[in-house]
């Protein structure tokens, strides 16, 4: 299935695989910042609330 | 500092979430059509063989972390004049995002020059220019963690974006004109514009579509981040006081 | 604006860390070189240019952090805010004492230097013009780097980070305007760019390190 790359295999492959792995990396870095930091918006929230 | 001081922070928010899942989506859709079709469906170069497949991961890249920058440009000039707090939080979303573009076209970059240069890393003209510009993006990125004030971070990040600017553009052409000087060939420097045909131009088309789509997704997630980020900072002080 | 000019430089002399500490650097780092790049004359002819000028460069960022540091610290540097002199020629004033204090001193001492490395007998002249017309950059530069970090603890490596790339031009033509010169070439382009660098730092870098140095004090 994967095409003949000739001498370049190691090297396409290698980028592919890293440029891959890095834009999947920092769509879930941003993602799960984004989910901790709505957590804790909503826990200060909370608390200014039940201060008030 | 009142509840979501202006409007606009939370307007954004609520503006913006929604469409977050289909630029999400669509980024992915794009840019694995596009990727599919420059890895199995494209030929070979006669002189770069199989390498040329890297040009899918490099040019939309090399592209997205100039724009980005160009976009944070605009976001500092909007802040310094206008101060919407969101203009400024969204030049500090996208610069990580910049990053990750900067060094994946340095990267990209490098290895794809293999079989011109016979090496992983070249001082080619634009392979230099990225590197300067991966050191703006990380002085800017430190500035704003340096600085406690938020707005006092914002200001002085956006006067270093507008002066970066300026230097990062001095110094393409001091780049261009350093390389020049040291007598090395011009089949050395990875000129994309030069013979693209067709058939490798519009799956490469594709991924830059994918590119954008994608940093969209993220600079809009990230900037609402931020915005939350500042709002739990102005309710801790209030609590504190 | 002389009256703090002068202010600035006799506290600089008194100090006495200004001057005798940048050329001090100078001179070590050009030592060093030889010890780490082996003592072949030829070798040591080839990389005089750009090592002068790259040591030359450091030398100046040494002091820089003191730039406004020590007015913030003792509280002056409100006080220069709010006088009649506008903060953008504050910030001149100071790239132009922090060049008369280092920069100065640098570009005289460099010919001397160039003997340790074996620097061409033809670029003696433009490794001391270069450095007239591209030290004066390096300070205003630097000037911009010091407003932006001056209220931030410990903030001479956040500043380098900053402005070291900022120097980047300036580097290329100033070195490159030395090799020229040490090859027996026309060197007049390299320093007409370097000339119009450090012009057009002067004209605009004040405006830029003023709004930063708003920005501080607010």
């Amino acid at each position: 299935m994967i095409p003949d790359l000739g001498k370049y295999a190691i090297e396409v492959l290698t980028v592919y695989a890293v440029s891959i792995a890095m834009l999947v990396g920092v769509v879930a870095i941003t993602l799960h910042r984004s989910r901790k930091v709505k957590a804790r918006l909503a826990a200060v929230e909370a608390m200014q609330g039940g201060a008030k | 500092m009142s509840i979501w001081e202006y409007a606009n922070p939370k307007k954004f928010i609520t503006t913006t979430t929604p469409l977050v899942p289909w630029l999400l989506w669509g980024a992915i859709a794009v840019l694995g059509v596009g990727l599919t079709w420059g890895f199995f469906f494209t030929p070979d170069d006669a002189r770069q063989g199989s390498t040329v497949k890297i040009f899918y991961l490099h040019v939309p890249s090399a592209m997205m972390a100039i724009n980005v920058w160009a976009m944070m440009l605009m976001a500092s000039v909007i802040w310094l004049v206008r101060r919407h707090h969101v203009s400024a939080l969204a030049a500090k979303a996208a610069a990580p995002i910049g990053v990750v573009m900067t060094i994946m076209a340095l990267f990209t970059g490098a290895i794809w020059g293999q079989p011109i240069w016979g090496t992983w890393w070249a001082w080619d003209p634009r392979l230099t220019s990225f590197l300067i510009l991966f050191l703006f993006y990380l002085g800017y990125i430190a500035l704003w963690a340096a600085i406690e004030d938020p707005d006092t971070a914002a200001d002085l990040t956006s006067v270093l974006c507008i002066v970066g600017s300026v230097f990062a553009i001095l110094s393409r052409y001091a780049v261009n004109f350093w390389n020049q000087g040291l007598h090395q060939p011009a089949s050395l420097s990875l000129d994309k514009e030069e013979n693209v045909a067709d058939v490798f131009w519009y799956p490469a088309l594709v991924c830059i579509a994918g590119f954008v789509l994608l940093f969209l997704a993220l600079v809009l997630i990230r900037t609402a981040t931020e915005i939350r980020l500042r709002r739990i900072r102005a309710l801790e002080m209030r609590m504190r006081s | 604006m002389i009256a703090l000019l002068k202010r600035d430089l006799m506290l600089a002399v008194r100090a006495g860390g200004g001057f005798g500490l940048g050329l001090a650097f100078f001179l070590i780092v050009i030592v060093l070189v030889p010890f780490g790049v082996g003592p072949e004359a030829e070798i040591l002819a080839r990389i005089a240019p750009g090592m002068l000028w790259v040591a030359a460069l450091l030398a100046a960022l040494l002091s820089l952090d003191r730039i406004f540091a020590l007015d913030y610290e003792d509280g002056s540097l409100p006080l220069l805010a709010t006088s009649p002199l506008p903060l953008e020629g504050v910030a001149l004033v100071k790239g132009i004492a922090h060049w008369v204090t280092t920069g100065l001193p640098l570009t005289l001492a460099a010919p001397a230097l160039g003997f340790l490395l074996n620097l061409a007998p033809s670029a003696y002249v433009w490794l001391f013009v270069s450095l007239a017309f591209g030290t004066p950059a390096l300070s205003m530069i630097g000037a911009f780097g010091a407003a932006l970090t001056v209220g931030v603890k410990r903030g001479g490596l956040l500043m380098s980070l900053l402005v070291l790339p900022l120097y980047v031009p300036t580097l290329i033509f100033g070195a490159e305007a030395v090799r020229r010169g040490a090859d027996g070439f026309d060197a007049s382009t390299p320093m007409l760019m370097l000339a119009g660098i450090t012009l057009g730092c002067f004209a605009v870098l004040p405006f830029a390190a003023a709004a930063a140095l708003r920005g501080n004090l607010r």
